[in-house]
């Protein structure tokens, strides 16, 4: 097992600064998953890991070794591509031992590490197939089953799952959490899907425009979202904002007003909040929920959409100053499209974010 | 029940409009193909059967007369020593250049494969010669190669050797004439060599450095095996091109000396429009023919099997 340590890591092309003096400590066995939208960098991090891209600035420790001017071969890493980038001449066989040939394994090593790869992958009976004549789930299957063989120090995931289709999305992501805890060994995956995300990372490190966001774990990045891009970024459907007026409240916690005039008192501790008084609300749908109208302390609106799933339904609820929030309602609820309704607030689940977008949480949220 | 049956019978017919509709369509349809067709039978298979005709006729221009020979005209090509020369020596020039061009052209593509200006410019350089005629690129040779005077002369005679005259050697004529054809058309292969890479997607290589391949593992087991087809098809572009070597032997060395660089296409050539022998030269024609189709079909069925395998 192995920890893999960044340190000041800056990467420009040209003179535009993509990762500037970026820090990161990945823990021995660890499955970490940096996540984000396009662009944000984090595939670029990935291959500098690798070794694919060069640093402009910092160091890549691997084990305790420094291998930032490694070649990628040297650093004891395999990594799985988003095109899988198999090669198109060679067998499955070959595929997968290639790589341990090149550094002059034995043969019959070879032969044992690619058989055991292939019965965990329940590729055997396609050894002998080439890429072309393999479904794309297959051909995954034969990218992750090559990063294997090499019982590498770690293991790099570039959008693995991207290229496949919803259902088998799900399967592969339950075989690579198998994995995972078979082998142990430390994994770097990258996605910009949260709920590949949420469902395999020990840790996730959010990153927005070449920075980290946040880093914890899903749940605690899911509860206690550190930036409002965080918040907006992890969950769906995406927590809902509203543009609140802080308004004085004698209890040590903040009280907001809604543009429709409506107050609403948080759980949100006043002490430590900036003096500012524009704020934004933020509140997930399962935090609000579907009420009468003539209710006290709601917020009444028309209803929109409604989107039922079968276990839970979505409403989208038009507010009387124009903005929409969506509720999560009960799977047998009863609301149809323009039906006036009022909606209720968990006041110990919202969330404030301040005008540069940092976070401030409800004091009764316990962070799972 | 009559209404039902009156149901059925417009239900027919209805059908058999659909029939004949569809067919017309489909007749209609070989319009699209029907120029192409005629441009093929006109200016490719009648030529060919009437060529291969001629071949059996011993034509006389002069008095616009032909009495048919049947094939005395290929019995007296094959006793022909300076046709069995001509033979000899097409196959030894496409034998030296084809390899010349696949190797360097795919050489020039590697080492030119990459971004930035230089790359394009040595490019351009490279692919430029192709645009010029056989005059300009044999008077440039010529010039280059003109004993005591030329280009090389001067080389070799700043470093103290003796004036080499290739033109007028025996062995050296044909060898000379494919590196000036190689230098000429190289451009070519080239290109289409970088065009084979550049579809070679860079996950792959990224794997490959990720496998620890070396340089030289990464052209044999990655590059060489992804770019099979176009080695196959420079291949069958050259045989074909070189077998029809004319221009440049004509302009440089006129077959000689003493025959040594005469290719096939200028023996028809002569034979035909300067012996007048038209039978004769047709008759040599189907013999080029029938090598050609010979050594394309030896090349499809080696591509094939490697494909296979």
């Amino acid at each position: 097992m192995t920890g893999i340590n960044l340190r000041g890591i800056d990467k420009r092309y040209g003179s535009v600064d993509v990762i500037n003096n970026f820090e990161l400590q990945i823990n021995p066995g660890e499955f970490l998953v940096f996540l984000g939208p396009s662009g944000c960098g984090k595939s670029t991090l990935m291959r500098m890991i690798a070794g694919l891209e060069e640093v402009s600035a910092g160091e890549i420790h691997v084990a305790g070794r420094d291998v930032t001017h490694l070649a990628p071969g040297a650093r004891d890493i395999a990594m799985v591509f988003q095109h899988y980038a198999l090669y198109p001449h060679m067998t499955v066989y070959d595929n997968m031992a290639f790589g341990l040939r090149n550094v002059g394994v034995p043969r019959d090593e070879i032969d044992r590490r690619v058989q055991e790869a292939a019965r965990m992958l329940e590729l055997v009976p396609l050894l002998e197939r080439k890429p072309v004549e393999m479904s794309g789930g297959q051909r995954q299957r034969v990218a992750i089953g090559r990063a294997v063989v090499k019982e590498p120090l770690a293991f790099l995931f570039d959008e693995p799952l991207s290229n496949l289709d919803a259902a088998l999305r799900g399967r592969t992501r339950i075989e690579l959490a198998r994995l995972h805890q078979r082998l142990k060994t430390t994994m770097i995956f990258v996605t910009h899907d949260q709920v590949e995300a949420m469902t395999l990372a020990t840790r996730i490190v959010v990153m927005n425009a070449g920075r980290i966001e946040q880093l914890g774990r899903p749940m605690e990045i899911y509860h206690r979202p550190a930036t409002r891009f965080v918040a907006g970024f992890i969950g769906s459907p995406a927590m809902n904002f509203l543009d609140v007026d802080r308004i004085e409240a004698p209890n040590g916690f903040v009280a907001v007003r809604l543009p429709d005039g409506t107050t609403v008192q948080t759980s949100v501790p006043a002490a430590g909040l900036p003096t500012q008084s524009k704020l934004t609300l933020g509140v997930r749908p399962e935090a609000l929920s579907i009420g009468a109208a003539e209710e006290s302390d709601v917020l009444v609106g028309n209803a929109e959409v409604v989107e039922r799933l079968g276990d839970q339904t979505f409403a989208h609820i038009a507010l009387r100053n124009g903005e929409l929030v969506i509720v999560q309602a009960g799977a047998d609820s009863t609301i149809s499209v323009g039906d006036l309704v009022g909606v209720r607030l968990d006041h110990s689940a919202v969330h404030l974010f301040d005008q540069s977008g940092i976070a401030y949480h409800a004091q009764a949220r316990s962070v799972a | 029940m009559t209404v039902a049956m009156k149901v059925e019978a417009s239900a027919d017919r209805i059908q058999a409009r659909k029939r004949g509709a569809r067919a017309g369509q489909r007749w209609g349809n070989a319009l699209f193909i029907l120029p192409f067709l005629v441009v093929y039978l006109l200016m490719l298979v009648i030529p060919l059967f009437k060529g291969i005709w001629i071949s059996l006729l011993e034509v006389d221009m002069l008095s616009n007369s032909a009495d048919f020979v049947g094939l005395d005209n290929y019995v007296e090509l094959f006793s022909d020593e300076i046709f069995i020369g001509a033979v000899l020596n097409t196959f030894y020039f496409v034998l030296i250049s084809t390899p010349v061009f696949i190797a360097l052209g795919l050489a020039l593509a590697l080492a030119l494969n990459r971004p930035g200006r230089t790359g394009a410019t040595l490019r351009a350089i490279f692919f430029g010669s192709s645009v010029l005629s056989v005059t300009i690129v044999t008077l440039v040779w010529k010039l280059v190669l003109m004993p005591h005077h030329g280009m090389l002369a001067n080389i070799t005679e700043s470093v103290g050797l003796p004036s080499l005259s290739l033109l007028t050697s025996e062995t050296w004529a044909l060898p000379t004439i494919a590196v000036v054809t190689v230098w000429w058309i190289i451009g070519l292969p080239m290109m289409l060599f970088l065009a084979a890479l550049q579809q070679i997607p860079r996950e792959i290589y990224e794997a490959a450095a990720l496998d620890n391949a070396s340089r030289w593992r990464t052209l044999w087991s990655i590059t060489l095996p992804s770019i099979r087809r176009t080695v196959a098809l420079v291949a069958i572009i050259e045989v074909i091109l070189q077998f029809q070597l004319f221009g440049q032997a004509q302009l440089m060395t006129q077959g000689g000396p003493n025959n040594s660089s005469r290719p096939i296409v200028q023996f028809i050539y002569e034979a035909g429009f300067r012996n007048w022998e038209l039978g004769y030269a047709a008759a040599a024609s189907q013999v080029l023919f029938a090598m050609m189709l010979v050594a394309m079909a030896f090349q499809v069925w080696l591509s094939s099997r490697k494909q296979a395998y």
